[in-house]
């Protein structure tokens, strides 16, 4: 039985220090989803958690400027640019914006609300790589001008 | 046609549900010819299913946009690979894919069994079928593949298709997908095998002897299709990642380290006896977990960058595996006294102990993967707030958890069945400790030390490296000294002689290598400059020169290109050509990177955009150190596969000897 408890001891610190790393992990990334009305109501906690938030590009909204982007984000995408629900989004990241994010992109923005309201992301992701979503996209002369 | 299709699915539905009932009640009933109609109905599945399958691809070649999934997964402009690829293109061909493959599977599985387990057999084909079964109920009732497009009946023809997202237009995006189904579809059958050993209540190995090659093929697939997932998006998404932790990154990942797991305790089970409930476990776990994993890709439950649009058929998916993993547990529970193990756990330094930290390691991985991927969920229901977690969480649990699994790699092989002696330990790893110690000690001294992480990621490779060379080295020699042949061909001899074991070694060895790469990204240099033609900038020992910025337009899109000359030094590395390309029909603008790939380092660039003026170019510039060596190391893990593949030359080599493993049960009535 002896070495069923040597063998019980080293499990316990294995699966102790995992769990020690796990809850260490968690606190360390863990991020919020909002939508943008929710973070409009979240009020002073907003500005000290890390969030994603999640929404649509404003078509023309995107400017660069040197390493930074801005852009303009709305939450309904039926919407399209009649959307009252907005966030202006800058973005300082190291990466390369992904290649889908574009106008009307569905977006997820990573990073923390500032003071003046404007949302610094450090993380921006885009729908989607693979074009599985087959969303029905309204058909205009550009989509055609291609063939 | 669309019809006939349509058909199809719906005969091989009937034919499916038919193989379930016929063996089942064939097998009780105890009549052969129920049970073989109910094979011949499994034949009939993968005929009806490559029908469909066949006019599902003729309509996407010949481009019948009348079809919705035609119209929304294919334009007319695109090359036929890509036209034949978009099968597993979106939801509803690639569950077509899936069941066609599993019907593929079931009917080679059928046939090959014909005449062996008749016991058996009839329960591996029930469960193969109610798979199958559940996979053509969704393609049959929820998501057809033959639907037609409102505007399409009647023959007017709308439009010329959405065409296939360009950034999935390369090669290893061709395969990718298969690859992973593969991979996933393949577990099913040593899942059913097991299945099939528990209901009849088989007393031995037969299933894993069976389905060991099944398994070994299944997870080689699996491997390729998550390195293929790797080498593309380092190579097309233009900022060098592999990995990101994405949750369905995340569901290829858990069934294949569950499998991993069971790659290794079956060996313990084989040779000693033991662990026979913990492979029941790992085997369901991993079928479910690709159950798992194809749900997690296509409900929308957790938010991906990949994963398919939000689709009915979750609800599916949480049924069947809630079925599924309830009748498992149930089975493996009520078959408890014949899972009992054979042989106990004599010393903590031991072969044993060392599979069981191995599998112990891997299961906790998974587990944690599992917990993090699904954390918005679980947060969700508890706290009603939905939190994710990412990269860092798991990178935090898993550069730990893969460094015990490689010191385990190099100790585990070496280590003696039931317990080790002091001694043996320090003649087995004496040379490879002093190995792995001097190469940090220099490592460190050359500025190393900022990544302790990757100080000892690095010690430990070379730690298991030497192990997996002292072990071909000490074989060799020896069939040197008797045979007198050259220590190359005595390796080759000796890889023969026991392909399991040295095919093993080569996998380590591959996994060695794509850990030195892995780790080399603790050393990544990244710059971005906005620059004009004539324009330079730094990049560690690198100059970069923009001498050109050239335009044009074909067909399918329009690009703008930079020609940068490198230095290295003082010496010319030639001409590299980030281009940007705006494709037309799809909108689409994407960044084809230039990669100069050497084995030391891998010189990355990215033509970004222009800058806010249109003046300027944005260009991002990247260093990955040793970036190659996972490529490298995952052809040297195929080939090692493949050797485990080849029959021994040796036949007994890795029978289970009965002085150690108490084989028959009347010895164990009789202590």
């Amino acid at each position: 039985m002896k070495t069923y408890a040597k063998f019980g001891v080293l499990v316990a610190v294995i699966l102790g220090v995992l769990a020690w790393l796990t809850l260490g992990g968690i606190s360390e990334s863990k991020t919020y989803f909002k939508t943008i009305s929710e973070l409009n109501q979240m009020g002073d906690q907003a500005h000290t958690q890390r969030l994603k938030v999640d929404g649509y590009v404003v078509p023309g909204s995107i400017v660069r400027n040197g390493a930074e982007v801005s852009f303009i984000m709305h939450q309904d995408p039926a919407k399209r640019d009649q959307d009252a629900t907005q966030l202006r989004v800058v973005y300082r990241g190291i990466d390369p914006l992904p290649d889908t994010f574009k106008d009307d992109a569905q977006t997820i923005a990573d990073g923390k609300l500032g003071a003046d309201g404007v949302f610094q992301a450090s993380k921006i992701q885009a729908k989607c790589a693979s074009k599985y979503e087959a969303k029905p996209v309204p058909k205009t002369d550009a989509t055609r001008a291609g063939v | 046609m669309e019809n006939v299709g349509a058909l199809s699915i719906l005969l091989a539905f009937c034919l499916a549900v038919y193989a379930v009932i016929g063996s089942i009640a064939g097998k009780l009933k105890k009549s052969p010819f129920l049970v073989v109609s109910a094979e011949r109905a499994v034949y009939s599945v993968w005929i009806l299913l490559t029908a469909a399958s066949a006019l599902l691809i003729y309509s996407l070649l010949a481009g019948d946009f009348r079809l919705g999934y035609v119209a929304a997964h294919t334009d007319q402009s695109m090359p036929a690979i890509y036209k034949f690829t978009a099968w597993w293109g979106g939801q509803e061909g690639s569950l077509l894919l899936w069941a066609w493959l599993l019907s593929t599977y079931s009917a080679v599985v059928v046939f090959t069994n014909r005449r062996k387990f008749r016991d058996m057999m009839p329960w591996v084909t029930a469960v193969l079928m109610t798979t199958e079964t559940f996979f053509l109920i969704l393609i049959a009732f929820v998501l057809t593949p033959f639907g037609i497009l409102e505007a399409g009946r009647g023959n007017i023809v709308e439009g010329m298709g959405r065409g296939l997202n360009p950034l999935l237009q390369y090669w290893t995006m061709v395969i990718h997908p298969p690859m992973l189904y593969l991979g996933y579809v393949g577990f099913t059958v040593p899942f059913a095998f097991a299945m099939g050993s528990l209901i009849t209540k088989q007393p031995g190995e037969a299933w894993i002897h069976t389905t060991r090659r099944w398994t070994i093929i299944t997870w080689l697939f699996q491997s390729t299709g998550i390195l293929l997932g790797q080498g593309w998006a380092y190579a097309v998404l233009g900022w060098g990642g592999y990995w990101a932790w994405d949750p369905v990154e995340n569901a290829s990942l858990l069934p294949w380290i569950t499998a991993t797991a069971f790659l290794h305790s079956v060996m313990m089970q084989e040779k000693k006896g033991m662990m026979k409930v913990w492979n029941m476990v790992l085997i369901s776990a991993t079928f479910f977990l690709c159950i798992f994993g194809t749900f997690l890709t296509r409900s929308g439950v957790v938010s991906s960058v990949h994963a398919f649009a939000q689709s009915p058929i979750g609800k599916y998916f949480v049924f069947f595996l809630a079925i599924g993993i309830a009748a498992t547990i149930y089975l493996i529970l009520d078959r408890l006294q014949y899972l009992k193990t054979e042989a106990r756990l004599e010393s903590v330094v031991s072969r044993e102990s060392s599979f069981m930290f191995n599998n112990l390691i891997l299961l906790a991985s998974c587990f944690a993967v599992l917990w993090g991927t699904l954390f918005p969920v679980i947060s969700e229901a508890v706290t009603g707030e939905k939190i994710s977690v990412d990269a860092p969480f798991f990178n935090r649990i898993n550069v730990p958890i893969g460094l015990a699994l490689m010191l385990l790699t190099g100790v585990g092989p070496l280590i003696a069945w039931r317990r080790s002696s002091i001694e043996s330990l320090r003649r087995a790893f004496f040379w490879p400790s002093i190995a792995a110690v001097a190469l940090m000690i220099a490592l460190a001294a050359g500025g190393a030390y900022v990544h302790p992480y990757a100080l000892a990621s690095f010690g430990l490779c070379m730690f298991v490296a030497a192990t997996i060379f002292s072990e071909f080295w000490k074989g060799a020699t020896a069939i040197r000294a008797k045979s007198g042949i050259g220590l190359i061909p005595a390796a080759v001899e000796l890889t023969h002689r026991n392909t399991r074991r040295y095919g093993g070694y080569l996998v380590h060895m591959g996994i060695v290598f794509m850990f030195i790469g892995y780790t080399g990204a603790a050393f990544n240099k990244d710059v971005t400059k906005e620059v004009t033609p004539g324009g330079s900038f730094p990049l560690g020992h690198y100059t970069l020169r923009v001498t050109n910025m050239l335009q044009g337009e074909n067909d399918n899109y329009t690009w703008q290109k930079l020609t940068i000359d490198g230095m290295r030094g003082s010496q010319s590395i030639g001409t590299m050509e980030p281009e940007r390309r705006f494709y037309k029909s799809s909108q689409q603008p994407t960044s084809e990177v230039a990669i100069r790939r050497r084995l030391n380092e891998d010189l990355y660039l990215n033509f970004a955009g222009l800058s806010a003026d249109n003046q300027r170019a944005v260009v991002q510039a990247y260093v990955f150190p040793l970036v190659s060596w996972i490529w490298i190391g995952f052809w040297v893990l195929a080939m090692g596969t493949l050797v485990c593949l080849v029959p021994s030359k040796v036949r007994l080599s890795y029978a289970r000897t009965q002085v150690i493993g108490v084989a028959q049960k009347d010895a164990k009535v009789a202590k």
